[in-house]
């Protein structure tokens, strides 16, 4: 007698109560809820807007603006167009992000490593900033440096001057080089020296890599860069004209001004966002193991190849993420430039909003605007952060 | 013959260098090296420059008259008499003078189930009931309208008591949404996931101001006709729903830090999603994130500054309410904002030295 | 399935709102008043004479006493009135989107307004037009010596235009330093920040009276760039809601022609004349056309007073702003207030 070979029971490739299902039913019942609350909120203003006769759609860009701007990069005439308001807005946000990124990334560095001083007051005054600081909201900060430099400083008839500096209620004004295409030779020269500091650093690289020789991956291209700048400008026929600031009857006049509504935003910015830089710039310091410290000094390298090639590579894997994600902090966080007239991308919409009536329009302008920097960053982190991920099965 | 040996006494070896106390201290501290005492000495002396004034100014020739002339004499410091003089203003905004009481007791209470929250001993069940009473007194005492208190419209909250009700809801609430669209952004549908990646980068994407914008002034038009919910409802709502994807991405930093080993664990227990994730990865997700989620709290509540632009009279608001049109006390704004400045240190102060203690409490396990 | 279900619960909706709001005569706005008992009512955040809050949250001014005429005229309480303080960027979106019933907020009548907005202007409670405050330090005594000058605006107002025109027309180069709120624009003037301070002649009035720690260390100057007619706006979309507002208006200011006050508009009811008869209601009910009763007029004038009581009251030469009447007497007297016929 043989047994018939049990065969296993039909495999049923799909039920009711399958996991797949029920994650097919879930996706389209939140598929459902979502696309019909946008459904019903689109309906609902495509309606408000029907029966009160707003006007709405982007044509208004192309119209002529009307409204001056109190400070901007490029001349801005009120009879440009909208769309050049905007931009004017969108460079003025830029201006203020990028100077306040780079000044609080070295203000932040010094005091997180401050906080490894050997020095005991160095270290105390490092961590009472970090905490006076970052304890009080940004946008309390702003208005406090812009009521000191409206309220302490002079009056902009009586500037104080140091040199050819005038401080007032004004803003700081200073000798500004009278641009000449000599300057051209000398930009030309930087970039040349980018791209020789470049090739330099490849070469110092691949040296290394050959023959364990080290050279200075630093101060040789930073020098090489400047050298061949000025370089540039000494053949350019070194310009040196400066419009120098002077004292006219109701304000200082001529060089260039950086106003009191600037100068609040940067470096509220600055010392806020430095507080936090300066926590993940030290986290990213203590997170590397001692060991690797001791390993080095075992290895007969100095202090500054121990930093170099051992510590700031591993800190900075720590270290970049959250420091990104302050940048970014600090760029959406100029948007509070409204509060104390800084004419940034958020004020200038405003204005335009007003004169135009299209609040949709302008509101979805200011988003995209910030979404595009954060979304680009976004996507730089997560790919970042993918890479630097541990890996797991 | 055997020789004798004699004794002979070593020399005393010099004491061990003291490393305890202050003089040591302050070698090793401040004058280690050539280098360190440089910085010592210049450090210290622009400290002893400049903090002498500073006293000076806020303590010894300060006023805290509520005169204004007095503040404009001859030699006098900081005019704290605004701060005498306007407080109430400050701290209560627009809210009915006489029903000032009101909104103190209302913060008061708020505050004090702030720190029992915060407080071990009372970390049981009956804490949610205790939660749901006091918002609801916090609530009845604010707006009124019954228990024979007079009806007080929320556009006359302000100050304190509006900034703490906007801190702690949106916190309170932020947090089940931030849980939902952590599991959401790394769940294995699809569609869910990418309805929750969306919403995160997207908030994330803009700041906080073009929110209530939307919240504050655009919103209704997107309500049918007629419907109109409170200003205070939206802005609510539009920090809350801001301040949870901020919350979410810690929230995920956590999940992703856990062992695929967990969940396969707990799948092979037979357990289900949801109690995979409530009682296994959860628990331990979020206790490596306290540090993330407690940054998170301090900076929502530093953020309620914003309904400022808004025109919601908070703290910041109601401080420009109380000076900008008054002539007499406007050139005192400093002080003012040295008063709010004080208040919201002190509350994000603390806050921040009760994450480190939490995160020390939840990291006992580890220190075995 | 989606795209019906969703219709079927958008349709009932709709249903259920248009059965709770669209009776047969008079407007949506009014009913939603009426059911909710209060006025809703955008204001300036803070200008004295026009919408100021004390301290005990009670809003005067003139523009607050326009609302206060609408809500007794409407539910015959002048205390019905939910304030919303706005600033400059805030009151048309508040008021397109039906969180308030009228702006009354110094707001200026302009074709873009009119016509793009999904609004409509009533008529003028003021008729004002642009100036600029500088110090008497600053010997400035003529506009145009603001060459090259900052000067302090508000945003999102018809000022930053006139004064963008102003600068081109004559080639001042005038820096703007624009705010968004009016009091961080006057605190920047009054640190010294901005040369001058430009708004409506009146606002520079109040600002100057009221908020100056020394009116006297303030002039304005005295030409004016631009014609601002200021009054209350309500939504497009409902004409009957439209119609009230402009009639209370009218109703004030024909009322100040008339000689009816607020003192003596019950001791009027009893006049003769027949326009006054028609405007308290006490033979033709004039109210009724509205969607009111025939009390209203005689309610709102016994709550805020005529035209002229307003205005003295408020911006007047007895006034803390010290006001001329000027532009804003009536017709007869040699001004622009012109009230259409009540009848």
């Amino acid at each position: 007698m043989s047994v018939a070979p049990r065969t296993p029971p039909a495999k049923r490739d799909w039920s009711w109560r399958s996991q797949a299902f029920r994650g097919l039913l879930y996706q389209i019942i939140a598929v459902v809820i979502i696309g019909g609350v946008a459904w019903w909120l689109a309906t609902n203003t495509a309606e408000n807007m029907r029966v009160r006769g707003i006007k709405s759609g982007f044509d208004f860009l192309t119209q002529p603006a009307g409204f001056d701007i109190g400070e901007s990069l490029s001349k801005f005439d009120s009879n440009d167009p909208y769309w050049k308001a905007f931009l004017i807005g969108v460079s003025n946000t830029l201006r203020v992000a990028i100077l306040g990124i780079i000044l609080t990334t070295i203000l932040g560095t010094l005091i997180g490593v401050g906080r490894f001083s050997r020095n005991g007051l160095v270290r105390g005054l490092c961590q009472a900033y970090v905490e006076l600081f970052r304890n009080v909201p940004v946008l309390l900060q702003l208005l406090m440096w812009y009521l000191l430099f409206t309220e302490f400083l002079p009056d902009v008839t009586e500037a104080k001057r140091i040199g050819d500096i005038y401080l007032s209620k004004g803003g700081i004004t200073f000798p500004k080089p009278i641009w000449e295409t000599g300057h051209l030779f000398g930009v030309a020269g930087l970039l040349a020296g980018c791209v020789v500091a470049w090739f330099y650093r490849r070469w110092a690289r691949s040296k290394f890599e050959a023959t364990g020789q080290v050279r200075s991956m630093f101060w040789v291209p930073v020098a090489i860069v400047f050298a061949l700048g000025v370089l540039g400008w000494l053949v350019g026929g070194a310009p040196s004209q400066f419009a120098v600031p002077a004292k006219g009857e109701f304000a200082v006049e001529g060089g260039g001004a950086l106003t009191p509504e600037f100068m609040a935003v940067l470096l509220g910015l600055t010392l806020y966002t430095a507080a936090f830089v300066a926590e993940v710039v030290r986290s990213g310091i203590s997170s590397v193991a001692r060991g690797q410290s001791e390993a080095a000094q075992a290895l007969g390298l100095s202090k500054g190849q121990e930093m170099q090639q051992v510590l700031l590579p591993q800190a900075l894997r720590v270290i970049i993420p959250p420091m990104t994600n302050q940048f970014l902090n600090l760029t959406k966080n100029s948007s509070l430039a409204v509060a104390i007239g800084y004419p940034d991308v958020v004020s200038i919409s405003n204005t335009a909003l007003n004169q135009t009536g299209r609040a949709v329009e302008c509101i979805a302008l200011i988003m995209l605007v910030y979404l595009t920097t954060s979304l680009l960053t976004s996507f730089f982190m997560n790919w970042y952060n993918a890479k630097s991920a541990i890996k797991e099965r | 013959m055997a020789e004798t040996i004699i004794f002979q006494s070593l020399p005393a070896r010099p004491a061990p260098v003291n490393t305890e106390g202050l003089v040591p201290w302050v070698k090793n501290n401040l004058f280690a090296n050539w280098q360190s005492t440089l910085t010592t000495l210049i450090v210290g002396g622009l400290l002893l420059f400049y903090i002498p004034q500073f006293i000076n100014w806020a303590v010894l020739t300060a006023t805290t008259v509520p005169n204004a002339d007095a503040c404009r004499a001859e030699g006098v410091g900081a005019c704290w008499g605004v701060i005498t003089e306007k407080y109430r203003l400050i701290i209560f905004g627009r809210y009915p003078f006489e029903e000032q009481w009101r909104p103190l007791v209302a913060t008061i209470l708020m505050v004090a189930l702030l720190v029992m929250s915060c407080t071990r001993m009372f970390w049981k069940k009956w804490l949610v009931a205790v939660w749901i009473v006091v918002l609801a007194a916090f609530f009845i005492l604010m707006y009124g309208g019954m228990f024979g208190l007079t009806e007080v419209q929320t556009d006359r909250w302000g100050g304190l008591p509006l900034t703490i009700m906007l801190a702690t809801l949106s916190i309170v609430l932020c947090f089940p949404i931030a849980i939902c669209v952590a599991l959401g952004r790394r769940s294995n549908l699809p569609a869910i996931r990418t309805f929750c990646t969306i919403y995160v980068e997207l908030i994330r994407g803009v700041p906080l101001i073009s929110v209530l914008f939307m919240a504050s002034f655009m919103f209704p038009l997107f309500m049918p006709a007629g419907v109109t919910i409170d200003v205070l409802i939206r802005v609510l709502v539009g920090v809350t729903l801001f301040a949870a994807a901020y919350m979410a991405e810690v929230i995920r930093g956590g999940l992703q830090a856990m062992p695929k080993g967990q969940a396969e664990a707990a799948a092979s227990l037979g357990l289900s999603y949801w109690q995979t994730q409530f009682k296994i990865i959860l628990p331990q997700a979020l206790a490596m994130v306290v540090p993330g989620i407690m940054n998170n709290f301090i900076g929502l509540f530093k953020d309620t500054s914003l309904v400022y632009i808004v025109s919601l009279y908070e703290l910041t608001g109601s401080l420009g309410l109380a000076l900008n049109s008054d002539a007499d006390w406007r050139p005192y704004k400093l002080e003012g904002y040295l008063f709010i400045v004080a208040i919201y240190f002190a509350f994000c102060f603390a806050m921040s030295r009760y994450s480190l203690w939490i995160e020390k409490q939840v990291n006992k396990s580890k220190l075995r | 399935m989606f795209k019906t279900g969703t219709k079927i619960v958008l349709s009932s909706l709709v249903a259920a709102g248009a059965l709770a709001s669209i009776p047969a005569h008079a407007g949506k706005t009014l009913d939603a008043i009426k059911a909710r008992g209060q006025v809703v009512c955008g204001v300036n955040t803070g200008l004295a004479g026009f919408s100021q809050a004390d301290s005990a949250g009670n809003w005067t001014g003139l523009d607050a006493d326009v609302c206060k005429a609408i809500a007794a005229a409407t539910l015959g309480d002048a205390n019905k009135i939910k304030w919303v303080p706005l600033n400059a960027q805030q009151r048309f979106a508040a008021l397109q989107s039906g969180e308030i019933d009228v702006l009354s907020r110094n707001t200026t009548f302009s074709l873009t307004r009119d016509a793009s907005l999904g609004l409509h202007i009533t008529t003028p409670t003021y008729y004002d037009g642009q100036g600029f405050m500088v110090t008497t330090k600053s010997k400035i005594k003529d506009a145009k010596q603001l060459k090259g000058q900052t000067v302090c605006v508000q945003s999102g107002t018809t000022t930053e235009k006139n004064l963008t025109d102003f600068s081109k027309a004559n080639g001042l180069n005038i820096k703007p330093v624009v705010f968004e709120k009016v009091e961080a624009a006057t605190g920047a003037y009054f640190s010294g920040r901005c040369v001058a301070y430009t708004t409506d002649a009146s606002g520079l009035a109040s600002v100057r009276n009221k908020e100056a720690k020394n009116p006297d260390e303030h002039v304005i100057l005295p030409q004016l760039i631009s014609k601002e007619p200021l009054g209350p706006m309500v939504r497009r979309g409902d004409d009957e809601w439209f119609a009230i507002v402009k009639w209370v208006v009218y109703g004030l200011l024909e009322a100040e022609e008339y000689g009816v006050t607020q003192a003596n508009v019950d001791q009027m009811k009893s006049s003769t004349d027949p326009v006054v008869q028609r405007l308290l209601g006490t033979t033709e009910d004039t109210g009724k056309l509205l969607g009111l009763d025939k009390e209203w007029m005689a309610r709102a004038i016994k709550a805020s007073g005529n035209y002229g009581e307003i205005f003295e009251r408020n911006v007047g030469p007895k006034s803390a702003l010290k006001l001329p009447r000027g532009a804003n007497n009536l017709w007869n007297k040699g001004g622009l207030m012109y009230a259409y016929p009540i009848r």
